[in-house]
């Protein structure tokens, strides 16, 4: 008996009972519907967190300075003063296979006109928009010889751009921060939030020796050079881990402590804790699939169920079609055909609502989601193991049955 | 010798006692005969028309179907057995409901393996036969009982069986039609086909040129029909 016959067996059987058949695809509908919308809200989830890391680039290390104590409490990495300029300076010199730019830190008011805005504001080196990544939307970096002269310069963010400026084009525009006046002469890129969810567009760069001098600065920290933090960026195609423990050594080193003490700094490898966050994600997406997963199993269980029924109720007709020569394989691939149809119609009615779905949540919820093809045919692959699943039992006891009893059956 | 059977035995177990549904049953049918079985309930008659059906194996003894040895086949290969050489009539007719006449004649094909259009033509002339070439498409919820039993008669010839088995196959049917399925059952063996009837009423075994008695699961009567034959 060839497939198409059994499949136009198994058509009319189903349309016997219509209604029977459709609230046993439903099973299977919503289980490949929720299937295909939950991994499109975990793939789209997934999808947003390496985007972010990509932006921040997963090959940063993070070097801030040691803690420093006050009268026994002690304040946490970055509260130190042990990381300087010079520091820079050797890992750039020392490791070529790293980029080090330094940041100080501060947070001030920015002014233009009449409108005001509480930023932070950071100094930097022209190296610091290499090692981040982060591109101009418009206008220029910073010039060797604005670093040197300390100008009065600064690189100003999407997020202060839009408070500040509105519409207005901010190039060349003078803002006053902390009262002192700055020339714009870039805005940067928009970078969205960061994985901590701070806005990564709401700073004003300007040069660290401007910064230190003019806007955060302290006598002290003019003096000694010192810096907030360190970023290195590891040349592509390089190991981060090695190159993580050469600037250890090379700041241990050159801060002279002893082996065997604990470093003055703190140093952090980026890519681990985006690949931990990645990694969270991912189970994530792998748990809501699960869980979607569970009721396209109930579904299944609710083919068998009346797939034990039908066989139950057509057991004469079995019987008949034994004793007009079905063999065992005629039989179980009747019932078998049968299953799989109900499922796989289910399964393709469950692909458009899951895709349906999973459209709406992201225009009401506003999520992003990613449907991939590998998802819904997935899916459908499982709604079909599924139906052969649950449907070999009952077509089994179908093919198992005795002839004799099945013709006398009542 | 178209069936030819020795000492057939068929025990059923029903919780500690032995039923002999069959016992020692030896019968030889020629070919182009027409037999009736009778026997009261429980007498073995459905049992041993199980047995030549190929639809149940003795549990012990002979059994040969055209010369060929099937009392110890495996399930599919009797299915394959009846496929090709018996054509089945059952008292509740057992057509495929919701389907048209035409296809329930055609059902042996299917399993045969026949392509579609052989099928189609073989089924379309069998209905013919047996006055039915009008309602092929008919439902079998849309024919009378009468009618209905001759779809049924028309798909155990499809295959051009070696013999038709009937199960009473009046006994769902008023005294007038049952008369025309016998007739035509008579006029099917006046054509050569050989046929086997089980029945328990002596009006419908007349029809029969051979009567078979059974009781207790022995053969208890074997002669030829009186009236016929004279």
């Amino acid at each position: 008996m060839n497939f198409a016959a059994l499949l136009r067996i198994a058509l009319r059987a189903l349309a016997v009972n219509k209604l029977r058949s459709a609230l046993t695809m439903l099973g299977i509908v919503i289980g490949v519907g929720a299937v295909i919308v939950m991994i499109a809200v975990g793939a789209g989830a997934q999808a947003r967190v390496e985007e972010q890391i990509r932006a921040l680039g997963s090959n940063l290390l993070l070097v801030m300075p040691g803690s420093t104590t006050a009268g026994g409490v002690r304040m946490g990495f970055g509260s130190g003063s042990t990381l300087t300029e010079d520091d820079v300076v050797a890992v750039n010199r020392e490791i070529p296979e790293a980029l080090a730019a330094p940041a100080l830190r501060g947070a001030a008011q920015v002014i233009w006109g009449n409108t005001n805005w509480s930023t932070q504001v950071f100094g930097v080196t022209p190296e610091y928009l290499d090692v981040r990544q982060w591109p101009l939307a418009s206008g220029r970096s910073f010039e060797p010889a604005e670093m040197a002269a300390a100008a009065k310069v600064c690189l100003i963010g999407a997020t202060v751009a839009k408070q500040l400026f509105g519409s207005s084009d901010p190039l060349d525009q003078s803002i006053r921060i902390k009262r002192v006046p700055f020339t714009v002469i870039g805005v940067l890129d928009v970078k969205g939030q960061s994985l901590m969810g701070t806005d990564q567009d709401d700073l004003v760069l300007v040069p660290i020796k401007t910064a230190r001098s003019r806007v955060l600065g302290t006598a002290s920290a003019a003096r000694n050079r010192t810096v907030g933090t360190i970023w290195v960026k590891v040349a592509d195609g390089i190991d981060t881990k090695v190159v993580e423990e050469q600037v250890r050594s090379l700041l241990r080193q050159r801060h002279r402590i002893q082996a065997g003490a604990d470093d003055d700094f703190s140093l952090r490898n980026l890519a681990e804790v985006m690949a931990a966050q990645e990694a969270s994600s991912r189970v994530l997406a792998l748990l809501l699939a699960a869980v979607a997963s569970v009721s396209l199993l109930v579904g299944g269980i609710g083919i068998m169920n009346i797939m034990l029924v039908s066989v139950t109720e057509r057991t004469r007709e079995i019987g008949l079609r034994m004793a007009v020569g079905a063999r065992t394989r005629d039989i179980l691939g009747q019932f078998l055909v049968e299953a799989v149809t109900l499922s796989l119609i289910g399964g393709l009615i469950g692909v458009a609502l899951g895709i349906g779905g999973s459209l709406l949540i992201a225009q009401l919820a506003g999520w992003r989601i990613v449907i991939s093809p590998e998802a819904i045919a997935l899916a459908v692959a499982f709604a079909f193991v599924i139906g052969v699943f649950f449907g070999f039992y009952p077509a089994r006891k179908a093919a198992r049955l005795n002839p004799v009893e099945a013709l006398r059956f009542e | 010798m178209l069936i030819h059977t020795r000492e057939l035995v068929k025990v059923y177990r029903m919780g500690d006692s032995e039923i002999h549904a069959l016992d020692r049953v030896s019968v030889d049918i020629d070919k182009g005969e027409f037999v009736a079985v009778m026997g009261p309930s429980g007498s073995g008659k459905s049992t041993f028309m199980n047995v030549l059906g190929c639809l149940d194996r003795p549990s012990s003894g002979q059994y040969a179907l055209n010369g060929k040895n099937v009392s110890e086949l495996a399930g599919d290969e009797l299915a394959t057995v009846r496929n090709r050489n018996i054509g089945f009539v059952f008292q509740q007719f057992n057509l495929l409901p919701r389907t048209p006449a035409s296809e329930n004649v055609e059902l042996p094909l299917v399993y045969a393996g026949l392509p579609k259009k052989e099928r189609h033509e073989r089924a379309k002339a069998m209905l013919e036969r047996v006055g039915l070439g009008e309602r092929a498409h008919h439902h079998p919820a849309q024919l009378s009982g009468g009618q209905q039993q001759r779809v049924a008669i028309a798909r155990a010839l499809v295959t051009e069986p070696l013999l038709i088995l009937a199960d009473e196959p009046t006994g769902a049917l008023d005294s007038r039609t049952s008369l025309e399925i016998m007739a035509l059952l008579q006029e099917l063996n006046g054509q050569g086909m050989t046929v086997v009837l089980v029945t328990h009423e002596a009006d419908i075994a007349r029809y029969a040129r051979r009567i078979l008695g059974f009781r207790d699961g022995q053969v208890v009567q074997d002669e030829m029909n009186e009236a016929l034959a004279a």
